[in-house]
């Protein structure tokens, strides 16, 4: 098969990331429910990761590779505290509905 | 070079579809199902990149770790309905608005200051394991150690706040 890097301009790369970061956002805007949220949260994640990836391949550069490892252990992480944050949350008031949640708006 | 082009085209349609159907599904189950789906299709983006070593590891730390940790809450508070209040309509319309301002405005910004784009490398290397491995054991040691810090420290805290609180 032939090389994808020759075959797709890096371009087309850059507006998927970007298209998916933009859903992203439009989900955590729209979504009432907390756990959609970081889900959504994830997504503008990996578009992230796939732009480092991509630039990383066409500049022949390991380095964003290795940064997006990081990113992935960062979010395991992430997504470890915030699901028990949300256990937690729900055995207080029953519902993870985020505009019940509202206490700490002024 | 048709190949190639069609599977990126094709994987890029099902990252997009299965990351709208992500945010629209009402039921949350199908939404992690969605995600799922979304992270496989960008696992296959990484393999089209040459990025082997990451490709795996997306696989086995997303879909098989995450997901399933996602898959696990959402059936333990039981939320696998579609009972979710909805937000004003209103406010919907000013989100999906907010998301298309976004987009415009960072292709906006794309374009007026587009670098010079990289020429495409013959046969990019990087992506494989060898690579990976000489560059986090030489270069990133102290990262990589301070990162399993990071994992034990998540990890008790995860275990604090999920713990039942004696009252």
């Amino acid at each position: 098969m032939e090389n994808t890097m020759q075959a797709v301009p890096q371009n087309w790369y850059l507006l998927l990331s970007t298209f998916m970061f933009c859903i992203g956002v439009m989900g955590v805007l729209l979504r009432r429910n907390a756990i959609i949220i970081l889900m959504c949260i994830e997504l503008m994640l990996n578009a992230v990761n796939l732009l480092l990836v991509s630039f990383s391949s066409y500049a022949g550069n390991a380095e964003g590779q290795v940064f997006v490892f990081f990113i992935m252990v960062v979010a395991a992480a992430e997504v470890a505290v915030g699901l028990a944050l949300l256990v937690s949350i729900y055995r207080n008031i029953a519902s993870t509905d985020i505009d019940i949640l509202s206490k700490m708006k002024w | 070079m048709v190949i190639s082009q069609f599977i990126f085209y094709t994987l890029a349609a099902f990252t997009l579809l299965s990351s709208l159907f992500v945010v629209f599904s009402k039921n949350p189950i199908y939404s992690v199902l969605w995600l799922i789906v979304c992270f496989f299709t960008i696992a296959g983006h990484f393999v089209m990149l040459n990025a082997q070593f990451l490709a795996v590891v997306h696989i086995i730390v997303y879909s098989g770790a995450i997901m399933v940790l996602f898959l696990f809450t959402v059936m333990l508070l039981n939320l696998n309905k579609e009972t979710e209040p909805h937000k004003p309509t209103l406010l919907k319309f000013g989100a999906v608005i907010a998301g298309g301002a976004l987009f415009l405005i960072v292709i906006a910004a794309m374009r007026s200051g587009m670098p010079a784009p990289y020429t495409a490398p013959k046969m990019s290397e990087v992506g494989y394991v060898k690579n990976i491995g000489m560059k986090l054991y030489k270069d990133y040691t102290l990262p990589f150690e301070v990162a399993s810090i990071l994992f034990l420290s998540a990890m008790i805290g995860s275990v604090v706040l999920a713990k039942k609180e004696r009252s």
